[in-house]
């Protein structure tokens, strides 16, 4: 029995003679939140789409709790208890928060042929789940197009969690949000692991990253650069390897240059 | 940490109180989709009460007649409501009407198939016309407005073409004497509640005619119908799981499909309500007239979607209830019969017909901003 609850051992995967992963490991305790950086093109959403069982890993194996796992489907991945959040979040502005949170695994009473939805308890645990992470939901029957960018983020949490994940896959869960926004979500992202909860984290915010992850595994043109737990690298460290890093400090050089000829003249 | 956040979020929803405005019921009521279409209603039924009022329309006899108008066209406006809201259009109900048609005709006039096999076979065709349209936008992934056009065309050419190959004409008559003692026509073809009416026709309540019988003799079948399909559709958007797929098909085909919502099934059983609600329709006109005619159903499915817009629902799908159209359905109705009592030229229906749509998509459009707007 290893300490881990999940890990992703040498993942690789190619589309044709593109190589979009190269042996990519990443390996997770309960309770710890990693956060998984790249830039733009890093091989980020090919990474989630592996994880989640969209893609088939071309080389690699997948662990959960000790057992080797292979997914067919989306659907096993959520079966074995990796819930993932999309970028845009499967919800439906026009409906109702209770219909959003249940959708496509509504509760149900009555008899068979006739049972039907039932709307009150889903309605009861839809305004619990969102009371525990401070989002007062008075009326879950309001349709969450009402609802800010942040709460719909925490309703797609909530909901991966209260159908049974062990492993949160989440997809650039503060690139739209404003400062207030984005650090109610991460708060609520950390408060999931604390409850134990192996939570990925994928963005290329560091700013958003440093505070709430763990460890953090660094992704550049589909390598992975290294997983450095966060007493072992800081913050600007992080910032240069995201291959971002770089061209900044040549930015900077460039722009220190300018100025120079700009004094100059 | 958690103890530091509780406060601090039981404190922000605090604040969200405060900058929360009360929201009215008037709003709450404003936020449901069939609100126009039932304030059009009673607009129409004022606006005829005071034109035509002492003309009849509003015997037991005239409204029966502009009810029994309103409940055909509800019947299929409420499969097309329910398929809108699944995010897809039938463009070939009108069509499927008159293919029903000549399927429950020509087997039991010329084949000498009994009639109750014939309407059978009429609905397991609809089911088969239905599952096409559906697999075929669920498949290629076309908008359906292509590939019910095309079915628009298909079907109706298969009718023209079916009935004159054998037999020689468009239109097919005789089904009258078939309908007695038949097993399944009297579901299409009785009129209910008669002795409502022969009891309120003793009483002097209603017209009765120079026999002393009452002038309006029943509930046609249509109303009944009408009544009992919306009650079920209702039932299934707003009480079921399968009622709550349908929006969210329609509201975000990718997202529902990543919950686990089977969208491609949800749509295929849409598409053969409609053919299912066509037949239905079909059916109860075949069996009143006594006859088939191939161009029965022209159109109609174009007044289906409008009553089905009137109704609240966005083109766009996602939005909309059975009970909306089913006011879209009698507001049209209405006024297709009471312009009759006035003396409006009935030309002046379609102009009606047209501003009346327009009107709800500017009102429907405003509404979905509404209510997808954030805070």
């Amino acid at each position: 029995m290893s300490d881990y609850l999940v890990q992703f051992n040498n993942i690789s995967k190619f589309f044709g003679k593109v190589i979009a992963l190269k042996d990519v490991t990443m390996r997770l305790k309960k309770g710890e939140i990693m956060c998984l950086l790249g830039d733009n093109g890093a091989g980020k959403s090919t990474l989630i789409k592996t994880l989640a069982g969209v893609h088939k890993p071309d080389e690699g194996e997948i662990i959960f709790e000790d057992n080797k796992i292979v997914f067919d489907s989306p659907k096993d991945a959520l079966d074995i208890g990796i819930g993932t959040v999309y970028q845009d979040l499967a919800l439906v502005p026009l409906m109702s928060v209770t219909r959003n949170f249940f959708m496509g695994r509504e509760p149900q009473k009555g008899i068979p042929f006739f049972k039907t939805f039932d709307v009150d308890k889903a309605n009861k645990i839809a305004a619990d789940r969102m009371g525990q992470i401070g989002i007062d939901v008075r009326d879950p029957s309001q349709a969450v197009g009402t609802m800010s960018g942040g709460e719909r983020q925490c309703l797609a949490i909530s909901r991966a969690i209260y159908f049974g994940a062990k492993v949160l896959v989440l997809d650039e869960p503060t690139s739209a949000l404003g400062v207030h926004q984005a650090s109610m979500v991460l708060k609520y992202i950390v408060k999931a692991a604390s409850e134990g909860l192996a939570v990925i984290l994928i963005t290329h915010n560091v700013h958003h990253a440093y505070p709430v992850g763990n460890s953090f595994t660094v992704l550049n043109r589909g390598k992975s650069m290294g997983t450095f737990q966060k007493k072992d690298i800081s913050r600007e460290k992080l910032l240069s390897m995201m291959a971002g890093g770089e061209e900044l400090d040549k930015l900077e050089v460039e722009l220190q240059e300018m100025d120079r000829i700009h004094n100059k003249n | 940490m958690s103890l530091k956040s509780k406060s601090i979020s039981s404190k922000s929803s605090l604040n969200e109180d405060e900058r929360l405005k009360k929201i009215s019921p008037l709003r709450v009521l404003l936020n449901r989709p069939e609100l126009g279409a039932l304030g059009g209603s009673i607009l129409v039924f004022i606006f005829f009460g005071i034109v035509a009022g002492d003309t009849g329309m509003f015997s037991a006899y005239g409204m029966l007649n502009f009810l029994d108008v309103s409940a055909n066209l509800g019947i299929i406006a409420i499969a097309a409501a329910m398929l809108m809201i699944g995010g897809e259009f039938d463009l070939s109900i009108g069509s499927m009407i008159g293919f029903a048609g000549i399927c429950i005709a020509i087997p039991a006039i010329y084949w000498g198939w009994p009639l109750w096999m014939s309407i059978v076979f009429a609905f397991a065709m609809a089911v088969l016309v239905g599952y096409f349209n559906g697999i075929m936008v669920v498949k290629t992934g076309l908008p359906s407005f292509i590939v019910t056009l095309a079915m628009l065309f298909i079907l109706r050419g298969l009718t023209l073409a079916i009935t004159r190959l054998i037999t020689g004409r468009t239109q097919v008559p005789g089904l009258r004497v078939l309908i007695e003692d038949d097993p399944l026509a009297w579901l299409f073809a009785t009129d209910t509640f008669k002795w409502l009416f022969t009891w309120l026709g003793s009483l002097n309540l209603i017209e009765l005619r120079t026999d002393g019988t009452p002038l309006a003799t029943g509930i046609p079948p249509s109303v009944i119908w009408f009544i009992a399909l919306t009650l079920f559709a209702t039932w299934i958007l707003m009480k079921t799981r399968y009622g709550n797929w349908i929006f969210a098909s329609g509201g975000d085909k990718v997202g529902a499909t990543n919950v686990g919502v089977p969208v491609g099934r949800v749509k295929i059983s849409l598409f053969i309500g409609t053919a299912v609600a066509s037949t239905i329709f079909a059916c109860i006109q075949v069996l009143d007239a006594g006859s088939a005619d191939t161009m029965r159903g022209t159109l109609k499915e174009l007044e289906a979607i409008a009553a089905a817009v009137v109704g609240g629902c966005l083109l766009t799908g996602g939005y909309g209830s059975a009970i909306g159209a089913a006011f879209g359905a009698i507001i049209f109705g209405t006024v297709s019969m009471g312009i009759f009592y006035t003396d409006v030229d009935t030309d002046w229906f379609k102009v009606f017909l047209g501003a009346m749509m327009l009107i709800a998509v500017v009102f429907n459009n405003y509404i979905r901003k509404k209510v997808t707007e954030s805070k």
